[in-house]
């Protein structure tokens, strides 16, 4: 590598990575100027809203729309068998992912609805509010069919076929092994087991999904104004299912609220709006309200997990087992598919420990309830939860501290490149640092001591640790192998302006989470100008390098590399003709803070601005011949490791009031290690929003389904996010292992805090009932299921 | 989440408001702070097809102190009890229950009136009218009429309001020498409705509690005087001869957070904690 970014000292010139620097689109956003697509308004444009089915499960039958259509301003109703001649059905699968089955979706349910909340009719009207009314009058003729609402019993025989075609409701089964798990339990000195449950769940986006697609006849030209992480993925899926060219389809993202896995599937509903576009050639908008959000967007980690540890008599671990079950709703979803959650929970499980007996099985079962996908951490919190729950719960039987049992048995910090149980591949972490320091932060031993303390005095509080892998950067290895046309690769185009200011455009996007300000830092700091002087522009794929988007955490990893490698590729263009125009070898030259200097000895030679003005308006004065690119565009994709894994270990600490079952978060820890950080602040509020939501799963959100498949929590009363002041305070800390597979180093951050956060509350929950020999471990861990674990009241199923 | 259409019509006082409501008919509705009927609109949960808004009429927005009485106008905001003086020397357990309700921004608009009319069995406010013995004041086109608490709270969700009565406002009997007030509850965030709550007041002898109002919210289809708890407590006997007789008091039913048996076993909690409060022994923690 010819570069030295020397990118450990922080206070060089021009530097950024590694800064907190301000984030450029704040004030912005704070002052309420964001542009969001509900922002977005055209000429001609009309809105719809949805019937969604009241059944879980209901054959359609005859749907009358004259009163609909009566209301005045509606101007159209659109039915399934409406919608399918515009936009045709998917299946996802996925190649590598033997055996996947799904049936066909529909945008609009045609002879079957699945579940409460599918889309049925659309009603299109002037306004929202008249859609609305034209949907309350709507008649929908339903035969109700027999209901699969509990994943256990959804295989069994008697229970009826959601999809009769596919045969059965198995969607996926993956069994896993490797070493003898069989003969090392037996040889165990201890072996423990539990059940864990980790309730369903969903994202609760600020925006709520939304669209606005236009659709130009004259030029078969489809553009779609869309909240979304993955516009490239978008613009491919509305060309195919609406039989258009891929490039005569434009998928523009600006402000987006919140996505969290939420905003990167296909969803029925906005199909059926693209379709509309289509069909009547005019903007249509559908910006999903709260109880449709609640009923449509997708669930998640609706897992039951049966876990097994053996631990030798040092209490080393030599064995795991899991079997874990998982219930998805009617169909796959699309492209992503529904199978990928149960696949990294048998990828993930035992993740931070060296022992290499391992035997795990996931099932995935269809159900009649709101379909399931990929939501922020991925199988992560799952995986972590049965893996740290059976930890503590070894660590117990062989009678050591739950810390020093970690210490024994994670893997070690000069044992990389590793290859763990479940055959993932580590290129470096940095478990034993990352637990040292976590300790040494929360001061362990006092903590301990306190909590001796307290409990004579009938105070109940517990410690709980979470050591934690994260999946981060991935290659074609999750999706592009399976066949689906999601990138891995991403791009950034870097372009010096004639006032010498600087234009990046990347195909990775702006959720909120500040992506638009690392990638602003790295190509301030890769050309060689203020950070005032970049602007970035994302989301538009008729504007941007082609890319993935937004998931899995790479972001910053990959969007970031390509950044810094154009960024770099444009000054050494620039140097070329600062060379010319000052008669010097542009290996003498360099571009700092917007000036071309002298690389020896610091002095400004001329401003950005005379050179921009030169090339742009004075070329002639230039050899004929010289290159004058002040364009440049690279490409980055990870190769050498499937996926860039990240490490950590959080901890909590609360205090449980045993009369009422209440639990009181006092403080949260958490270490990690994301390799190269590029903006502190940014990484730590990352952290910081992933736990809130790990704190989500442990104790407040809950999808409560009745036995006919009725979603009972659909609005913001019922569905308990937590809020400020259900947040502790919390302390993040960083141990920095770049990769090696970038310039940059940078692996990803954006899921670490979800990941461990609902183990270390399982954990500490359990430390404080200990005394009561009660356990819990189905989530959400409410007051009634910890006075039901004490004995205190009866349990009830819900 | 629109409201279907319906028409609006802004009151600027009682008069004009009973007018406007003879007129509207009775499938129209009072708008008073709107935080609770606005999202039942949005949610198309009622048919209603006009709205007389009284948020204005500022002659109900008032807190005074008429002898030994003090009068809180229905409009007052969930925020100014929070904030008043006078609440909190002569009706503290309003002061202990206001913040406890919702959030700021929720506060600042709901109305005492409106969460009395509304009878939420969950809420605070209708528990509070129970403990502190307060009249409810009404007022149609015959005058006014003066109903007890305790005959107010009818049902879930109903009062002893009648068809074009306006509430405009609330008398309570100021807290007399030696009696104490406390408000407690569970719920499972921040300004959620409670699980279980009990407002508490009792006068505070060196023989123990006398005259000791116990009304609880969340645990019920409306708020509940616990009478034989109350009784047992007035008798002298223990705490927890008061705590099995709310067996006999309390008749919860299951909801999503909490059921029959929890609320139970919760209202038992509440009663140990509300006592000690009362009596100003060591509390145990925050509930
Ligand atoms: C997120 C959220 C959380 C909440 N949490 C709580 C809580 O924890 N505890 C709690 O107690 N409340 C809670 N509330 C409700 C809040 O306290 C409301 O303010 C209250 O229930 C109703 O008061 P309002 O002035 O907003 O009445 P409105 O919503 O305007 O009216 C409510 C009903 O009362 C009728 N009405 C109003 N005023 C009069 C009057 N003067 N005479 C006759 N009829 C009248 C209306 O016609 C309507 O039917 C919550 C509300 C929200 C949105």
């Amino acid at each position: 590598m010819t570069v030295n970014l020397h990118l450990s000292e922080l206070d060089r010139p021009n530097s950024y990575i590694g800064k907190t620097v301000p984030r450029p689109n704040a004030p912005r956003l704070v002052e309420g100027r964001g542009v969001y697509v509900d922002d977005v308004v055209l000429p001609r444009m009309v809105h719809v809203a949805f019937f969604r089915s009241p059944h879980a499960h209901a054959r359609i039958g005859e749907i009358a729309t004259a009163a609909a259509l009566a209301v005045p301003g509606v101007i159209r109703v659109f039915t399934g068998r409406d919608i399918a001649d515009i936009c045709s059905p998917w299946v996802a699968v996925l190649a590598h992912l033997k055996g996947l089955k799904s049936a066909p979706q529909h945008a609009l349910a045609v002879e079957r609805a699945t579940w409460v909340g599918e889309p049925v009719v659309a009603v299109v009207a002037a306004t929202r509010a008249a859609a609305e009314d034209g949907v309350a009058v709507l008649e929908v003729q339903f035969e109700p069919l027999p209901v699969v609402a509990d994943m256990e019993t959804a295989l069994d025989p008697d229970t009826p076929l959601i999809h009769p075609e596919l045969g059965d409701n198995l969607v996926f089964q993956r069994l896993h092994e490797k070493g003898e798990p069989d003969a090392a339990m037996a040889g165990a000195a201890k072996v423990v087991e539990a059940v864990f449950h980790t309730g369903r769940h969903t994202g609760v986006c600020l925006e709520p999904r939304s669209i606005l697609a236009n659709y130009s006849r004259p030029e078969n030209q489809l553009t779609v104004h869309h909240s979304t992480q993955a516009p490239h993925m978008m613009q491919t899926i509305f060309a195919k299912h609406l039989d258009l060219p891929e490039g005569n389809v434009r998928v523009i993202c600006g402000d987006v609220g919140g996505s969290y896995g939420v905003k990167v599937h296909v969803y029925p509903d906005e199909m059926a709006v693209a379709a509309i576009a289509k069909a009547m050639a005019r903007p249509v908008k559908f910006v999903a309200d709260r109880l449709e959000s609640f009923a449509s967007d997708i669930h998640a980690r609706d897992h039951r997990i049966k876990g097994r540890m053996g631990v030798d008599a040092q209490g080393r671990i030599v064995a795991m087992e899991i079997d874990d079950l998982t219930g998805i709703g009617p169909y796959s979803v699309y492209p992503r598919t529904s199978a990928i959650e149960g696949n990294q929970v048998v990828n993930l499980c035992g993740g931070p420990y060296d022992f290499q007996n391992y035997r795990a099985q996931t099932t995935v079962v269809l159900q009649n309830k709101t379909p399931t996908c990929q939501y922020r951490a991925v199988g992560h919190p799952i995986a972590t939860a049965v893996t740290e729950g059976l930890v503590d719960l070894a660590a117990d039987a062989i009678g050591l501290d739950p810390a020093e049992f970690r210490r024994r048995n994670i893997v070690r910090d000069d044992a990389y490149p590793y290859t763990s149980a479940a055959n993932m591949r580590f290129e470096g972490l940095s478990h034993q640092a990352s637990l040292e320091k976590l300790l040494t932060m929360m001061d362990y031993d006092a903590l301990r001591a306190e909590q001796v303390r307290l409990r004579e005095r009938g105070i109940h509080r517990g410690i709980g640790l979470a050591s934690f892998i994260e999946l981060t950067n991935p290659s074609p290895f999750m999706y592009g192998i399976g066949g689906a046309r999601i990138s891995a690769q991403d791009g950034c185009t870097v372009r010096m302006d004639p006032d010498g200011s600087v234009v990046a455009l990347s195909g990775v996007t702006e959720q909120g989470q500040g992506t638009d300000t690392i990638l602003a830092q790295v190509v301030a700091e890769g050309v060689g100008v203020p950070i005032e002087r970049v602007r970035v522009i994302t989301g538009d794929t008729q504007v941007t390098p082609y890319g993935g988007g937004t998931w899995a955490s790479r972001g910053a990893g990959i969007g970031g590399e390509a950044a810094l490698q154009a960024g770099l590729a444009l000054r050494e263009n620039i140097l070329v003709v600062a060379a010319a125009m000052l008669q010097a070898e542009a290996g003498a030259l360099d571009v700092v803070a917007g000036e071309i200097v002298d690389k020896a000895t610091g002095q400004p030679r001329m401003p950005l601005a005379e050179l921009g003005r030169i090339v742009y308006f004075r070329g002639d004065t230039l050899p004929k011949g010289l290159p004058r690119e002040l364009v440049a565009t690279r490409h980055f994709i990870t190769s050498d490791y499937p996926f860039a894994f990240t490490n950590g270990v959080q901890a909590s600490y609360v205090e449980v009031d045993v009369e009422t079952g209440f639990v009181r978060l006092l403080k949260h820890w958490c270490v990690e290690d994301c390799g190269r950080i590029i903006n502190p602040q940014l990484v730590d509020e990352q952290v910081r929003g992933g736990i809130v939501q790990g704190i989500g799963g442990a104790l407040y959100e809950h999808c409560l389904y009745s036995e006919d498949g009725q979603l009972m929590t659909a609005n913001m009363a019922d569905y308990l996010v937590p809020m400020a002041a259900e947040m502790p305070d919390m302390v993040i800390g960083h141990v920095e292992t770049p990769t090696r597979e970038s310039l940059l180093g940078a692996k990803g951050a954006g899921e670490a805090g979800t990941a461990g956060a609902p183990a270390a509350i399982m954990n500490a929950i359990n430390d404080a009932l200990k005394p009561f020999k009660a356990r819990v471990t189905a989530m959400p861990f409410t007051p009634e299921r910890i006075l039901a674990a004490l004995g205190t009241i009866p349990e009830r199923r819900l | 989440m629109k409201p279907a259409p319906l028409s609006y019509a802004r009151a600027s006082d009682v008069g004009h408001a009973l007018a406007l409501w003879r007129e509207a008919g009775p499938d129209a509705r009072i708008l008073a702070g709107g935080q609770s009927l606005l999202a039942g609109l949005n949610l198309r949960l009622a048919e209603v097809d006009g709205l007389i808004d009284i948020s204005r009429i500022a002659s109900l927005r008032t807190i005074d102190l008429v002898g030994d009485t003090l009068r809180i106008g229905a409009l007052t905001r969930h925020a100014d009890l929070e904030r008043s003086d006078l609440v909190a020397l002569h009706a503290p357990a309003l002061a202990q229950a206001a913040p406890l309700i919702a959030h700021p921004a929720i506060r600042t608009r709901g109305t005492i009136g409106g969460s009395l009319a509304y009878a939420d069995p969950a809420a605070e406010l209708p528990a509070c009218m129970l403990a502190l013995d307060a009249v409810i004041v009404a007022q149609g086109d015959g005058g006014e009429r003066r109903i007890a608490a305790r005959d107010f709270f009818t049902g879930v969700f109903e009062t002893g309001l009648e068809p074009f009565e306006l509430l405009i406002a609330v008398e309570i009997p100021v807290l007399r020498p030696g009696r104490a007030q406390a408000v407690r509850e569970l719920a499972r965030r921040s300004g959620d409705y409670a699980m279980a709550g009990l407002v508490a007041a009792a006068d505070v002898t060196p023989a123990g509690l006398r005259d000791v109002r116990l009304a609880y919210f969340g645990v019920g289809g409306s708020p509940v005087l616990a009478r034989a708890a109350m009784a047992a407590l007035d008798a002298g006997r223990p705490v927890a001869e008061a705590e099995a007789a709310l067996d006999d008091d309390l008749d919860p039913s299951d909801d999503l957070q909490a059921s029959a048996a929890m609320k139970r076993h919760l209202a038992k909690v509440l009663l140990r904690r509300v006592l000690a409060d009362l009596t100003g022994t060591e509390q145990g923690r925050p509930a």
